[in-house]
C-alpha cells in the first residue's frame, strides 16, 4: 500500500472512536452513500469552527438519526419520535448559553412531530433544526414519508403515493416560512459536491445565528437514502439532485429578524411571591380568640354572579384569621358559566374531616331555586337565610327555621347590587354569631381595593346586621315547628 | 403563617418552595389553576413558564428541562395525562426526575370535570409502555398538596424517576389554611445532566438500549431501584384503627369523607377505623396488612369501579374479607351515605 497524506482531519466534534458491535467494527451505523454521514460532518465542522463544541447539545430523535450520539462528542439527548423540538425548547431555555441542535428526519419532523416543529418555530425558540428529507422512512424499512413523491412506491404506498389517498408531499421549509418568528430557513441538497458546500454554509449560518441568540433556524437537507430507495449511491445522489429538488426547490425561504418587543415580568423574592408574612399572634392570643367563634357547617347557594363563592371565601378567611380550622369547597364546572353556584364552608376548632357538607347547619339561599334544592338537606335545628322578604307561599319545611333577608333589595338601595352577598354576610354574623363582625370588616378591607366599593361593602355589612337585629323577629318562619319564631 | 389557599395553588407554591423554576403545561379543567398560577408566579422568581401546544409537547419539554438538570413540573387531568404517558415512560427509561400532577376528573373519554379516582390504574400501575413505576403520592388536604409536592420533588431526584401527585377535582379546587414558611431547599447535584457545558459534554440522556443484554441490564437496574423505593417510601396514616372492627380504606378526598364516617359511626357505637394510603406507589401493603390484623373486615371506598381495591386485596392476600363501596361520575359520597351503607350491609347479614 502506498503512502498517502491526510488532507482533512475528521472534525474534532466527532469522537475518536465509536462503538459498534462485533462484526461491524469498521463501519458506521449509516449505509454506504447515506446522507447522514455528510450532514453530521457539516454540523461537526460548523460547531468546531464556531467554537461551540462544549456548548452544543444534539437532540437525536427516532429514526436513523437516533445514532447521532455515537458520533458527536457533545452533550447528547435522545428524544421520543417527533418530540425533539419540544425537548430542545426546554434544554435551551434551561441553559440559555447552550447551543441546541434538533436533528430530525422527515417522518419525525413532518409527520408525527408536526405540532412540535410548528410551535417551536412559531415561538422563535433559539434552536437550530437540521431536517433530513430523504423522502422515505429509513429506520423502519421504507415506509411512506410525508415527503414521499407522488407516484413514488414504498412498502406502505405499494402503488406509488396517490394524491387521492395520501395527499401531496409536504413542504416544511415553505410552511414554516409562513410564520412570523423564524429567522432563517433554507433548503439545501447533498446531491453533489457543489450543493454540499452550499449546505455547509447554510448549517454554519444557522448555528451562527443561534450563537447570536437570533432565534429559530432550520436547514432542510435533501439527502440520499440509497439502501431504502434501492439505488446505488451515485444514482441516489442523482435522484436527490434531479427529482427531489423538482418537488422541493432549493433556496433561502427566510432570512430576516422579526420585530420582537421584550416584556420581562417583575422580579420578586420567594417570600413575596408566596405571600409569606411574619406570624404575629402568640399561642395564648390564638387560644383566647376561641371564645369569640364557634363551629358551623354551611352551604351558600345562588345564581352565578351573586357572589356566593366569594361570600364563602370571606367566611373561610375570617375563620382562618380567628385561628380556626376552615374548609371551602366550591361547586365547579360548566355550571359556573351560567345558572347556579354553591359552596360548602366549614368552621371548626378541630381537624376537619369531610369538606363536603350534606347536612348544613346554615344555608344561605340567594335565590328560590337554591332554597328549594337545599332546604330539605338541613340539619335539625338549622338556619336558612333567604334572600327575599318572605318565603314562597307553597314552601314548607320542618326542623329548620328560615330568616328572610331581602339582601338584593337592600343592596340596590345602597347603590350596588354587587354587595348583596355582604348584606347577607352581615345578617349571617348577626344571627349565628359564629365569627366577630370586626373580623369580617378586616377581611373585606383586604379583599376590596376600590374605595367606592369598599364604602358600599361597609354599608352593606351594617345593613345586613341591622336588618336582622331590628326586623327579623316574627313572621319570617314558614311554619311553626318549635324551632322558628 | 397560615394563608387561605386553593389546593391547586398550593401545588405551585410548593414547587417554588422546592426550587422548581420550570413549568411546562397545557390547560385542562380542573387542573388549570396550576398552569395559571405557575404562569403568574414562577417567572417572578426568575423561572420559566411555557404553555405548550399539547400535553404531548409539555411532557417532552419536561423531559428536556429535566435533562438539563432542572427541577421541573407539569400538571394536567385524565385526558391530558393519557397524552403524557409516552413521555412519562421515556422519563422513567432515561431516569429523569420530574413531578407530574394529575387532578383527576371523570372518565373514560371526555367524561366530565367532576372528581373521580379513576386514573389509579393509569398512574399507579404504569399507563405508558415498558417496565417502570411512577412514585405516586395522594394528598387529601391543601396542606398535603403543599407537603407532598415538595416530597415529590425530593423523591423524584432521589430515585431519578417521575413522581406523580394523584389528586382530584375536590382537593384541587378547595381552599383551606396553608401553613407556609420559607424553607431552605437542598437540591442534589446532578452530574449526569446535559447543560451545554464542558463539564457535562460527555453526558448522554437516553432510554434506548439496542441489545437484549443491555436492555435487560438496564431494566434490572430500574427494578432494583424500585425495590429500594418500595422498602423506604411507603407512607400512610390511620385514624382510630387500633380497636376498629371494620377498617375503612380510602385515599385522597375519600379519606376525608371516611374520617367523618368513622366519627359518625363511633357516635352510634360502631367501631370503625380508617387506613389512608398516602403513597399509592409504593403501596403501604405491609402496614395495611398489620393494621387490618385485628379487624373482622376491611372496606374499600373509592371513586372508581374498583382500582385501588386490587392493591388492598393483594396486600391482605385473602386474610380478611374485603368489601367495596364506590361512587363514580363525579359523585362523591357523603360521610352519612357511607355510614348508612355500612349499616345496611351489616343489617343484611343479621
Amino acid at each position: 500500500m502506498s503512502e498517502y497524506q491526510v488532507a482533512q482531519q475528521k472534525s474534532p466534534v466527532f469522537y475518536d472512536r465509536y462503538f459498534r458491535k462485533d462484526e461491524l467494527q469498521h463501519q458506521t451505523h449509516y449505509c454506504p452513500g447515506c446522507g447522514h454521514g455528510v450532514a453530521h460532518k457539516l454540523i461537526g465542522e460548523a460547531l468546531a469552527e464556531l467554537g461551540l463544541q462544549d456548548r452544543a447539545i444534539i437532540v437525536s430523535p427516532v429514526g436513523c438519526s437516533v445514532f447521532a450520539y455515537y458520533y458527536f462528542d457533545t452533550g447528547n439527548v435522545q428524544a421520543a419520535h417527533g418530540r425533539a423540538p419540544a425537548v430542545a425548547t426546554a434544554l435551551r431555555r434551561s441553559n440559555p448559553e447552550s447551543i441546541v441542535v434538533s436533528y430530525q428526519g422527515d417522518g419525525d419532523l413532518a409527520a408525527i412531530g408536526t405540532a412540535e416543529i410548528i410551535h417551536a418555530a412559531n415561538r422563535g425558540e433559539n434552536i437550530t433544526v437540521i431536517f433530513i428529507n430523504n423522502s422515505i422512512y429509513g429506520m423502519t424499512g421504507g415506509q411512506m414519508a410525508p415527503t414521499t413523491l407522488i407516484g413514488q412506491t414504498s412498502t406502505t404506498s405499494p402503488w406509488g403515493r396517490r394524491a387521492n389517498n395520501e395527499g401531496f408531499p409536504i413542504h416544511m421549509a415553505e410552511l414554516l416560512s409562513a410564520l412570523e418568528a423564524p429567522v432563517y430557513i433554507e433548503r439545501v441538497s447533498l446531491g453533489d459536491n457543489k450543493n454540499i458546500l452550499k449546505a455547509r454554509k447554510a448549517v454554519r449560518k444557522a448555528l451562527e445565528l443561534q450563537k447570536q441568540g437570533a432565534g429559530f433556524s432550520m436547514v432542510e437537507i435533501l439527502s440520499p437514502c440509497p439502501t431504502i430507495l434501492k439505488m446505488d449511491p451515485v444514482v441516489a445522489r442523482k435522484f436527490v439532485n434531479e427529482t427531489l429538488t423538482k418537488q422541493f426547490p432549493l433556496g433561502v425561504f427566510r432570512d430576516r429578524k422579526p420585530e420582537i418587543t421584550v416584556v420581562n415580568p417583575p422580579q420578586r423574592s420567594v417570600a413575596e411571591v408566596l405571600g409569606i408574612k411574619k406570624e404575629t399572634a402568640t399561642a395564648e392570643e390564638k387560644a383566647a380568640r376561641k371564645a369569640f367563634t364557634h363551629d358551623v357547617t354551611m352551604k351558600i347557594a345562588g345564581f352565578g354572579g351573586q357572589g356566593v363563592l366569594l361570600m364563602g371565601q370571606l367566611i373561610a378567611e375570617m375563620g382562618m384569621r380567628e385561628h380556626m380550622e376552615v374548609s371551602w369547597l366550591p361547586s365547579y364546572g360548566p355550571e359556573m358559566r351560567s345558572g347556579s353556584a354553591h359552596c360548602h364552608v366549614t368552621l371548626s376548632h378541630e381537624r376537619i374531616g369531610s369538606p363536603l357538607i350534606t347536612k348544613p347547619q346554615v344555608l344561605v339561599a340567594m335565590n328560590e331555586i337554591s332554597l328549594r334544592k337545599f332546604a330539605p338537606q338541613m340539619a335539625q335545628g338549622g338556619l336558612i337565610l333567604y334572600n327575599r322578604d318572605k318565603v314562597p307561599e307553597d314552601f314548607t319545611l320542618e326542623g329548620a327555621r328560615v330568616v328572610c333577608v331581602p339582601a338584593s333589595e337592600i343592596a340596590d338601595q345602597i347603590g350596588s347590587a354587587k354587595v348583596a352577598n355582604v348584606v347577607m354576610l352581615g345578617a349571617l354574623l348577626e344571627e349565628t354569631e359564629c365569627l366577630p363582625v370586626e373580623t369580617a370588616w378586616g377581611v373585606i378591607k383586604s379583599f376590596v381595593k376600590n374605595e367606592k366599593l369598599l364604602a358600599f361593602n361597609k354599608e352593606a355589612l351594617e345593613a345586613g346586621r341591622k336588618y336582622v337585629d331590628e326586623k327579623v323577629l316574627v313572621g319570617a318562619c314558614c311554619q311553626p315547628d318549635g324551632c322558628g319564631y | 403563617m397560615r394563608q387561605l389557599c386553593k389546593g391547586n395553588v398550593a401545588i405551585v407554591k410548593a414547587a417554588i418552595t422546592a426550587g422548581c423554576r420550570s413549568y411546562y403545561g397545557y390547560p385542562i379543567t380542573p387542573a388549570s389553576e396550576i398552569a395559571e398560577y405557575a404562569a403568574l408566579l414562577i417567572p417572578q422568581v426568575g423561572g420559566t413558564f411555557l404553555q405548550a401546544e399539547s400535553e404531548v409537547a409539555a411532557i417532552n419539554m419536561v423531559y428536556g428541562a429535566s435533562s438539563a438538570g432542572q427541577r421541573v413540573m407539569t400538571g394536567s387531568s385524565g385526558p391530558g395525562l393519557s397524552l403524557m404517558q409516552e413521555g412519562i415512560s421515556y422519563l422513567a427509561g432515561a431516569e429523569l426526575p420530574a413531578v407530574v400532577v394529575d387532578v383527576v376528573r371523570g372518565g373514560p373519554g371526555l367524561g366530565n370535570i367532576a372528581p373521580e379516582q379513576s386514573d389509579y390504574f393509569a398512574v399507579v400501575k404504569g399507563g405508558g409502555h415498558g417496565n417502570y413505576r411512577n412514585i405516586v403520592l395522594a394528598p387529601a388536604s391543601v396542606q398535603d398538596m403543599y407537603e407532598l409536592t415538595i416530597l415529590a420533588f425530593e423523591l423524584a431526584d432521589k430515585y431519578r424517576n417521575p413522581a406523580v401527585i394523584l389528586t382530584d377535582g375536590f382537593v384541587g379546587q378547595m381552599m383551606e389554611p396553608l401553613e407556609i414558611e420559607e424553607r431552605e431547599v437542598k437540591q442534589p447535584e446532578k452530574p449526569w445532566a446535559v447543560k451545554g457545558t464542558a463539564e457535562t459534554r460527555k453526558n448522554l440522556i437516553t432510554s434506548i438500549q439496542l441489545s437484549a443484554d443491555q436492555l435487560e441490564l438496564h431494566v434490572r437496574h430500574l427494578e432494583a431501584k424500585y425495590k429500594e423505593c418500595e422498602k423506604n417510601e411507603a407512607r400512610y396514616e390511620t385514624y382510630m384503627a387500633d380497636d376498629a372492627e371494620i377498617l375503612l380504606v380510602g385515599y385522597g378526598i375519600v379519606s376525608r369523607v371516611l374520617r367523618s364516617t368513622v366519627d359518625i359511626a363511633r357516635q352510634h357505637g360502631m367501631k370503625l377505623g380508617l387506613f389512608r394510603p398516602i403513597s399509592l406507589w409504593p403501596y403501604p401493603s405491609k402496614a395495611l396488612a398489620d393494621t387490618a390484623k385485628k379487624c373482622s373486615k376491611v372496606m374499600v371506598v373509592e371513586l372508581s369501579t374498583g382500582q385501588m381495591l386490587e392493591d388492598v386485596k393483594l396486600a391482605l392476600n385473602g386474610t380478611k374479607p374485603v368489601d367495596f363501596y364506590s361512587r363514580v361520575g363525579g359523585n362523591v359520597p357523603s360521610a352519612e351515605e357511607v355510614h348508612a351503607e355500612i349499616f345496611a350491609r351489616m343489617e343484611a347479614l343479621v
